[in-house]
């Protein structure tokens, strides 16, 4: 059933997303393939010509680089998906979706680049657990040489990956839990005889996998495409794709943009064939599995792995602590050489120099953050609220273009879109920049919002409407008050993620806008881990502030209405 | 014994006439705010030009306003704008910090003021002779048409502690890291300090040094490069990580020298290790040196665009930056660090005494230790060894 109520609202909702979301990324992918194709203006580049073509054909590494973006993102998505699925059999029934989201929260929390530069100093051959461990377990006095950072095999790369994705995948497998009677189904199964582990991937996990389907193309997405966490973690001789391309736009060589602009297509070539490859084997498991499953067999053998997976996961995040730990000692320390498990001075230094840089690049983290996440705020709920007054459950499309900005790689587009911003003499502001911030902000929040939207009880509604009040009083008297929490931890989600972009600052902000994160990805590759540790322990601090405000501001404000619950989130 | 007294006689009546007209310079020069477009990237050097700002304005009324660039390049490109658009006078840039590439290319194109080197009194101070550092940049003569400022040499630092006796020369520091396998590495060859490495490489290992003067052509590429590439086929697989991956740049590997990793580092700055273990960055045992022939060094120099509005000012401003009180602050290690350019044999020894009594540091190498300055070879030798070494080890 549809309705004409709130029609105009709607079609100013689908006007700002086409305009403000979906044009810049066709934007950007245009004038990224103009690039590709020899059209750039701005450097002399008016014919069209398959020379950048040849020109990234014959860069050093490219086919390398290929192979090790293929291995890190299949790699890590796979692996963090099995086990999280692991650890969800294993722990599912010990605790509830709500406290799973409260032991996640802060690794979902933690921006990418902090967690990496904390990781990197933690498994370094001279790092943390070489130093708590030498010599007398080790018998090192110096450090071995071994790679296990910025190793060629990218195994680094995907350990950090895996401490990010796998609690990302375990919300939304518990959130998808929660969708399914889960536990009726088990004991069902369990009493057929079927064994603990087997009943998992045999009943469970054909139910919950099409409810997680878009986050693991998310994931395989950003797994196949991230630049932050790979220059701190990954192979560097060459690097992975994402990273060589970067670093071509980056060049002081202009003429490698058009090369760079050809690699960035091939990056969406890539996710793209990474998601159609995936999506295939999708298909391949799903025949297979029937005929497997409705063999019937009740093994017990999947067990041990459960257990395993629960395990590893318990490590995954046991070095993600450590790994912020560790940063935070840095910040505080004077001079720590190896094998000290702890610094031999301590110092205030780093943190007594806001002067230094740190102190406007929190500044404007601060600001970009908050203004993006205002923004896209605002649009969700008004995009939520037309979807209400129209009666209208949303449409497939209009869901893909909530993820369109998750699954196109920021590579391929964003270079472009600078090209766009700067004809309209927009590159390096911050309008820009939080335009382009918001890009990624907006689905988030509209992902994190929507549910509890819905679950919002219609009889309250109902009742406020039969007392008389209108579409606008109710949205504001009675639909924004109750969903407070969730609309908060929405905002909290959006705001980390914002604190969390690295190409959107580096690429559109113009080298004019820095944030914690451009700031701490530079400083990572300098000689003063002492100042890296304090942006990364500010750009990990934020996220945790806003998480930590989204949970204690509706009690404050609403301590004399104890039963508001925003709904059943 | 007749050129001695000729010569003297020529400078006692060129004197004068010099004095004169550096006085009119000076005179015209009060009042004037110089825009020094310098690259700003580093704070000790951002907060030097302001201290000289502040040191000018009280003796001659000139200040200076630094323009901070990302790359020395910009306020070419701005000059070679205010050219094709016909401004000819009352330009925005009064002086550039330039070097190398961008001086040939201004040069080439009568973009600069001069020669006006001859007219600063402080010239005196330096070593003016045909092929010295202080008139050649990147093997391209200057002609008096910048004036040095600053210097910058190739030097390596080690830990006293671990390594007693480093190797002085390519050839030993081939042999030390056979016998010591991974605790070598140089950064990564896109780096421009990876790459000075590989250049100070060639010249100690180049049939013919004399031939790096001229540009690199295909032929003579290959014939002075031939004896570096079979060193470094052979220095590849004793360094750290097998010479699979390579630091970053002259930071990570300073990072990885205090971390133990390695037990070497390196840096176009021989203040550099100083000023590290000043701020806590590496173990007060660190030492640093030049290879034993003598190591690449070049001076940064200050040039006056063909149509700057402040010349008289920026001319006192370079004037300023050849005084042996100025040179002397600026080789101090808690402000800049940098080395002098002047010739300590043409110094009095009032400006002796003030070198003398600069803070010093252990890490500081001295002069001996440091060596002659090798000059730059042609840039596109530069050039060259870096996609060759691409080509080579890329896998």
């Amino acid at each position: 059933m549809t309705s004409t109520e709130g029609r105009p609202l709607r079609l100013l909702v689908l006007v700002v997303v086409l305009a403000g979301l979906v044009l810049p990324i066709l934007a950007g992918l245009w004038e990224t393939a103009r690039a590709a194709f020899g059209i750039l203006p701005a450097i002399g580049a008016e014919t069209v010509s398959v020379v950048p073509w040849r020109q990234l054909l014959s860069q050093p590494g490219f086919g390398t680089s290929l192979m090790l973006t293929l291995w890190t993102g299949f790699a890590s998505t796979l692996l963090a998906l099995l086990l999280a699925a692991g650890f969800a059999a294993a722990m599912h029934e010990r605790f509830g979706p709500r406290d799973g989201a409260r032991i996640i929260a802060p690794f979902l929390a933690t921006p990418h680049a902090a967690l990496a530069i904390g990781l990197a100093f933690l498994i370094a051959p001279s790092g943390w657990i070489a130093r708590l461990l030498s010599p007398w377990a080790t018998g090192w006095d110096l450090p071995p040489d071994i790679a296990t950072v910025h190793d060629g095999m990218g195994l680094a790369l995907i350990l950090g990956l895996l401490v990010k994705e796998v609690p990302f995948f375990l919300l939304v497998i518990l959130a998808a839990l929660s969708q399914l009677p889960a536990r009726r189904h088990l004991r069902a199964a369990r009493a057929l005889g079927y064994g603990r582990g087997v009943a998992w991937i045999k009943v469970l996990g054909p139910q919950v996998y099409p409810l997680i389907r878009l986050p693991v193309y998310v994931v395989l997405s950003f797994a196949l495409s991230v630049v932050d966490m790979a220059i701190i973690l990954g192979p560097s001789n060459p690097p992975v794709l994402s990273v060589a391309v970067t670093r071509w736009f980056l060049a002081a060589d202009t003429t490698l943009i058009l090369p760079a602009s050809a690699a960035a297509l091939v990056q969406s070539g890539v996710v793209i064939l990474g998601i159609a490859l995936w999506w295939g084997a999708e298909r391949a498991i799903i025949g297979i599995g029937r005929v497997w499953i409705r063999r019937g067999g009740r093994g017990l053998s999947a067990e041990p792995g459960i257990m395993a997976a629960g395990g590893v996961t318990l490590l995954l995040m046991a070095l993600g602590a450590a790994a912020i730990v560790a940063l935070m000692l840095w910040s505080l320390a004077w001079r720590w050489s190896f094998p000290q498990p702890l610094p031999e001075s301590w110092s205030l230094g780093a943190w007594m120099r806001p002067g230094a840089g740190w102190g406007a690049a929190l500044g404007d983290t601060l600001a970009i953050g908050l203004a993006a996440t205002a923004l896209s705020l605002v649009l969700a709920v008004a995009w939520l609220e037309g979807e209400d007054r129209a009666h209208m459950p949303r449409a497939r499309w209009a869901e893909a273009m909530i993820y369109l900005p998750l699954l196109v790689p920021q590579i391929a587009f964003l270079y472009g879109l600078n090209v766009a911003f700067l004809r309209l003499g927009l590159s390096g502001n911050m309008g820009a920049v939080i335009w382009a911030h918001a890009l990624f902000v907006f689905p988030y929040v509209m992902i994190a919002l929507s549910d509890p939207w819905r679950a919002l009880d219609p009889k309250l509604l109902r009742a406020a409407a039969a007392l008389g009040a209108g579409p606008a009083r109710r949205l504001f008297a009675v639909k924004l008050p109750i969903l407070l929490r969730p609309i908060l931890t929405a905002a909290a989600i959006g705001f980390a993620v914002s604190v969390a972009q690295y190409l959107p600052t580096l690429f559109i902000g113009a080298g004019r806008v820095a944030t914690l994160t451009t700031e701490a990805v530079t400083l990572s590759s300098g000689s003063d881990r002492r100042v890296t540790g304090v942006y990364a322990v500010l750009q990990a601090a934020l996220p945790f502030a806003a998480y930590l405000a989204a949970l204690t501001l509706p009690t404050l404000l609403q301590r004399n209405r104890a039963g508001l619950s925003g709904g059943v989130a | 014994m007749r050129l001695p007294v000729l010569a003297a006689l020529a400078a006692s009546f060129a004197l004068p006439a010099l004095a004169d007209a550096w006085d009119d310079t000076v005179a015209a020069a009060r009042g004037q705010t110089v825009y020094w477009n310098a690259w700003g990237g580093d704070e000790r050097t951002n907060d030097f030009i302001a201290w000289a700002s502040g040191e000018l304005e009280a003796k001659y009324g000139v200040t200076i306003s630094q323009v901070k660039l990302s790359d020395t390049a910009e306020a070419v490109t701005r000059v070679i704008a205010e050219k094709a658009a016909g401004q000819d006078e009352g330009g925005s840039v009064d002086m550039i910090w330039i070097n190398g590439a961008n001086f040939l290319s201004m040069k080439e194109q009568g973009l600069l003021h001069g020669p006006f080197l001859g007219n600063l009194p402080n010239a005196a101070y330096l070593d003016l002779s045909n092929g010295s550092a202080a008139v050649v940049d990147f093997t391209i003569p200057t002609e008096g048409y910048e004036s040095p400022w600053r210097l910058a040499k190739f030097v390596l630092t080690h830990d006293s502690a671990r390594v007693a006796e480093p190797p002085k020369s390519m050839t030993s520091l081939l042999e030390w890291s056979k016998a010591n396998p991974g605790r070598f590495t140089h950064p990564s060859v896109s780096n421009f300090m990876g790459a000075t490495f590989l250049k100070q490489a060639l010249i100690e290992l180049a049939p013919d040094a004399a031939i790096l003067r001229d540009e690199a052509t295909e032929e003579t590429f290959y014939a002075a490069t031939e004896p570096l590439w079979a060193w470094y086929d052979q220095l590849r697989p004793t360094l750290w990580r097998g010479g699979e991956t390579f630091p970053e740049n002259e930071s990570v590997l300073q990072q990885m020298l205090n971390d133990g990793e390695v037990d070497f580092a390196m840096a176009f700055d021989p203040a550099a290790a100083a000023a590290a273990v000043e701020r806590g960055l590496l173990p007060d045992t660190v030492r640093s040196y030049a290879p034993a022939g003598g190591s690449i060094g070049n001076i940064s120099f200050v040039a006056i665009p063909f149509n700057a509005s402040h010349k008289e000012g920026a001319m006192v401003v370079a004037n300023f930056l050849l005084d042996p009180a100025t040179q002397a602050k600026a080789q101090d290690i808690t402000v800049l660090g940098s080395y002098s350019v002047l010739d300590p044999t043409k110094l009095d020894d009032t400006a002796k005494a003030a070198f003398a009594a600069l803070p010093s540091s252990p890490a500081l190498p001295s002069n001996e230790a440091l060596g002659p300055t090798l000059n730059e070879p042609h840039p596109s030798w530069m050039t060259r060894i870096t996609e060759e070494w691409a080509k080579r080890y890329t896998e």
